[in-house]
């Protein structure tokens, strides 16, 4: 081998090993910074107080609570309509027909909008359309449902986490053998049958992976509920679906550029965003544990 | 000479634009065990899937003649599928059991058919896997996993499956092939057992397992049946020089 050769080939070496040690180093600077600067102010108090004094002090609970209620309703929307929907690709959708390419088509298209396409179109279509319409048609015009409230942020979250949804439970439709179908069927099931009792019980997993990577995602996502439904601060919990909500990413958000005095809330930013990571950290690593276990029971 | 079960008339099937069954016209006589055998690819489990209509789940399958199940076409518009399986069933060559207990497995079929009385239920399982000569090995474990039992324990345990369901013919595509002799002759063993009930239709690769359980035996080569009669004479006197060759173990 030639020494102009040997010199590329090491460089090359070097620049690749030097690439994987950046990414590591940003996670771990990322991971240190954050903990160091919030780690005097997280505590069990810190997640279970409401804020005081002009958010500049207190707990994160209302934020907590309302992305947790956020993800609850987003999933309740999401979860099932995802899984119809991969049934129908799957199982009754020719794989050539228009319609399964379009819906597919749509699917990929939806998981590479920008998020705040979702939180104008949540804005336009749930608020201004449906919301208005309905206080027109039930309530004479009195506003209740045209404005922005915790419903119609949590559907609009549930558009951006439908694609997830999809994808992990068409996969995990696909890892049920033909052999068991073929069993159901010749037992005398209809294929509706041999769906309930066999197809969807065997997708359990990916639809629960599904189900978690869709709520990690709701859960970090801030764009969406902008403005549809989270709000600045709130001194009460949301009761009802009409209700707006507090959320963590939104709450960084408006710590970091609205508050009064920004670098006197700087600890609980940081707190806030340990809270966040932390959370979906747990989400996804779960996702990724069930989701590994059943391509392993795939093969 | 016993009653005619199952008459194919003319059964051609085409996968697309490739012809997989050409012409075939047989009749298999009720409660008697009627073998297939030919070379890999022949057709024998396409024709034995014509017999359930499990052709019908695979895209681009083009059949034209008859199959008539007790005289009646079960190609014809009025058939209900379901209830033609319900009273053909059939044993796949790999074991496939339900990721359900042994219990469910077998009450699957029972309880698709609307029986939910657990009393009930119990007593068709029960029976079911007396039939399949399993219920010894399974009976204080009924609630397992079916995924727990050995190869051959799946096998018994899906031809259980099967005749919970209380069907009149069975079809069987290979069912011990991926045993072992001892599982095997169990197999057989239960086979003959079952013929003095059940119409059976066995395709099988083992020229002395045909010998041995069958009654009939139908020799396909590419598509065609080439031979069919009385197992003796196919593997003594065959009359086509083709079956001597196979049996015979000269080719395919
Ligand atoms: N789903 C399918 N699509 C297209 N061609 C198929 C399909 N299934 C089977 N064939 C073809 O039809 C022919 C008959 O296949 P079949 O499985 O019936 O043979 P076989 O006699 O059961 O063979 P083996 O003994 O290997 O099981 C083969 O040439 C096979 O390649
Ligand atoms: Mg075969």
């Amino acid at each position: 081998m030639s020494r102009k050769k040997a010199i590329t080939g090491g460089l090359f070496v070097g620049l690749t090993a030097f690439s994987a040690f950046l990414i590591i180093a940003v996670i771990i600077i990322l991971l240190v910074v954050i903990i160091i600067g919030g780690k005097d102010t997280f505590s069990w108090e810190f997640l279970t107080a409401f804020p005081e004094d002009g958010m500049m002090k207190g707990g994160i609970f209302p934020a907590i609570y309302g992305t947790a209620l956020l993800v609850v309703i987003m999933s309740v929307a999401a979860v099932p309509f995802g899984t119809i929907t991969a049934i129908y690709l799957t199982e009754y959708a020719h794989e050539k027909s228009i319609l399964a390419q379009t819906i597919r088509f749509a699917v990929r298209t939806l998981a590479t909008v920008p998020s705040i396409i979702f939180g104008l179109f949540g804005l336009g279509f749930f608020i201004k359309f449906v919301g208005s319409g309905m206080d027109d048609v039930f309530l004479g015009g009195q506003l209740k449902w045209g404005q922005p409230n915790i419903l119609w942020a949590s559907l609009t979250m549930a558009l951006l986490t439908l694609p997830v949804v999809i994808v992990s439970v068409e996969e995990a439709i696909r890892t049920v053998p033909r052999e068991m179908r073929e069993a159901s069927l010749a037992l005398g099931a209809t294929k509706w049958e041999t769906i309930r009792r066999i197809v969807i019980p065997g997708s359990r997993s990916g639809i629960m992976t599904g189900t978690i990577l869709a709520v990690s995602r709701g859960a970090g996502e801030v764009a969406p509920i902008l403005f549809t439904g989270a709000a600045y601060y709130l001194a009460t919990l949301p009761t009802s679906l009409s209700d707006q909500f507090m959320n963590l990413g939104y709450h960084i958000y408006i710590m970091a550029t609205q508050s009064a005095n920004v670098d006197q809330t700087l600890p609980i930013q940081f707190a806030t965003t340990m809270v966040l990571l932390m959370l979906t950290f747990i989400l996804n690593l779960t996702a990724v544990i069930i989701r590994s276990r059943l391509r392993r029971k795939a093969k | 000479m016993k009653e005619i079960k199952i008459k194919t008339k003319d059964l051609i099937l085409y996968y697309g634009a490739k012809m997989a069954l050409n012409s075939i016209s047989l009749d298999i006589p009720e409660k008697e065990v009627t073998a297939f055998i030919g070379p890999s690819g022949c057709g024998k489990s396409t024709f034995l899937r014509t017999l359930n209509r499990m052709n019908d789940l695979i895209p681009n399958v083009k059949i034209t003649g008859e199959v008539l199940v007790d005289g009646l076409n079960i190609y014809d518009k009025q058939i209900d599928v379901v209830n033609l399986r319900k009273k053909v069933g059939m044993v796949f060559q790999k074991s496939n059991p339900f990721t359900k207990s042994i219990f469910e497995n077998v009450a699957y079929g029972p309880k698709i058919n609307g029986i939910n009385n657990r009393k009930k239920l119990e007593e068709i399982v029960e029976t079911s896997l007396k039939k399949a000569f399993i219920w010894e090995e399974v009976k204080d474990r009924l609630h397992d996993s079916a995924m727990g039992l050995s190869g051959g324990q799946q096998q018994r345990m899906c031809i259980a499956r099967a005749l919970a369901v209380e069907p009149e013919i069975i079809l069987m595509d290979e069912p011990a092939s991926a045993l072992d002799p001892i599982s095997t002759a169990k197999i057989e063993e239960l086979i003959f057992e079952l013929k003095k009930h059940y119409t059976i239709v066995i395709v099988t690769h083992n020229m002395q397992q045909a010998a041995r359980v069958s009654d009939l035996t139908a020799f396909f080569y590419l598509g065609e049946l080439i031979e069919f009669g009385k197992t003796r004479k196919i593997f003594t006197t065959p009359d086509k020089k083709q079956t001597e060759e196979y049996i015979t173990g000269r080719f395919g």
